[in-house]
């Protein structure tokens, strides 16, 4: 029997990694360098956009406490968001936001490919829909990582500057703290670090046809899964909370 | 982004199996392999599609607008080949 508080958290981590990444790629909206890629964005931002809405909701099931998805998603605090430091950082450049693209969405293809087998009814599937929707986000992101990494001197620059800054920030998305030991053990997570050697062998094969390199890094940044965000997160819910904080319980 | 880099491409979508595919617009994209991503990503948005096709705009060979009288004109005095001339019986029911 699997513990309701810790699955209640477990889902909650799982919704604001695609909350919190899905705020970001919205950011882009009206934005983007091109129309193609502001719609292409903004397809994205909606997939995980409906990711977190049926993680959340079935969250406040599991709580049962009686909130619901707009509650989870909307009315909580900063220190209360578990997702991982990489969804939270700023879009910075194109290049940067394909980046981040390329090294999340392969993360979380291999992540629901293995919820497939979760013992979790409603989790295995959340995942098979979501399953769709990631491949075409990593084939989105590769064909692009690609390009920029042998179109021109300044796309190529811009390439290396961007897996620079969001190399030390995939360690994160592996590690297996007491939570997540304890989903999987319970059956219902996976171990994240089984997805390691894979997800490295895939971003390399991307890079390699790029013509770019991981660079070395030395150590990680951590923290967002208790909770420790980077500056960025708070002005990020400012936006997304704006409206709910101002008009209680509002909706369209 | 310049037409140098991103050139033109016009795509068709086949909304179901057995219909034909139908121009649904242009995007521009630097290569095929983008192109078919961007007609997916503004074209297929609300399920439109089972199947896209793109092709370069400038591979399109277009009738010349000034041709059309030569063209054109000439069936609109050709009713006989519309097929409204035969008698369907009813048993046909709907053709």
């Amino acid at each position: 029997m699997v513990d309701n508080n810790l699955l209640f958290q477990y889902l909650l981590r799982l919704g604001d990694d695609q909350q919190i990444l899905s705020q970001r790629l919205s950011e882009w909206c009206g934005h983007a360098p091109t129309l193609e890629e502001d719609l292409a964005l903004a397809n994205i931002a909606l997939d995980l956009l409906g990711q977190a809405r049926s993680l959340y909701t079935y969250a406040g099931e599991v709580e049962g406490a009686g909130r619901d998805e707009d509650q989870l998603a909307f009315l909580r605090y900063e220190n209360e968001y578990t997702n991982a430091l990489i969804v939270e950082r700023p879009n910075g450049d194109f290049a940067h936001t394909i980046t981040r693209q390329l090294f999340y969405s392969v993360y979380m293809d291999l992540h629901w490919n293995a919820l497939l087998s979760s013992k979790d009814e409603t989790v295995r599937a959340i995942a098979a829909k979501a399953v769709k929707e990631v491949d075409y986000h990593v084939r989105h992101a590769a064909e692009w990582v690609i390009r920029l990494g042998q179109g021109t001197e300044e796309s190529h620059q811009r390439m290396v500057e961007a897996l620079e800054e969001f190399a030390i920030y995939t360690g994160e998305l592996f590690e297996m703290d007491d939570l997540a030991q304890q989903m999987f053990k319970a059956g219902v997570g996976v171990d994240l670090t089984l997805l390691r050697p894979e997800w490295e062998q895939q971003i390399a094969a991307v890079l390699g046809e790029a013509g770019l390199r991981m660079p070395e890094v030395n150590w990680m940044q951590t923290g967002g899964r208790s909770g420790e965000h980077t500056e960025h997160l708070g002005h990020l819910l400012c936006e997304l909370q704006y409206m709910q904080r101002a008009y209680p319980g509002m909706t369209w | 982004m310049s037409e140098k880099f991103t050139p033109l491409w016009e795509v068709f979508i086949r909304a179901r199996n057995g219909l034909a595919h139908k121009h649904a617009g242009s995007i521009h994209a630097a290569d095929a392999e983008m192109a078919l991503q961007a007609a997916r990503d503004v074209y297929t948005r609300r399920g439109e599609g089972q199947s896209l096709w793109v092709v370069r705009s400038d591979q399109i060979v277009a009738s010349d607008p000034s041709d059309k009288d030569m063209m054109f004109e000439p069936t609109a005095s050709k009713i006989y080949r519309h097929p409204t001339f035969y008698e369907i019986p009813e048993e046909v029911g709907n053709m």
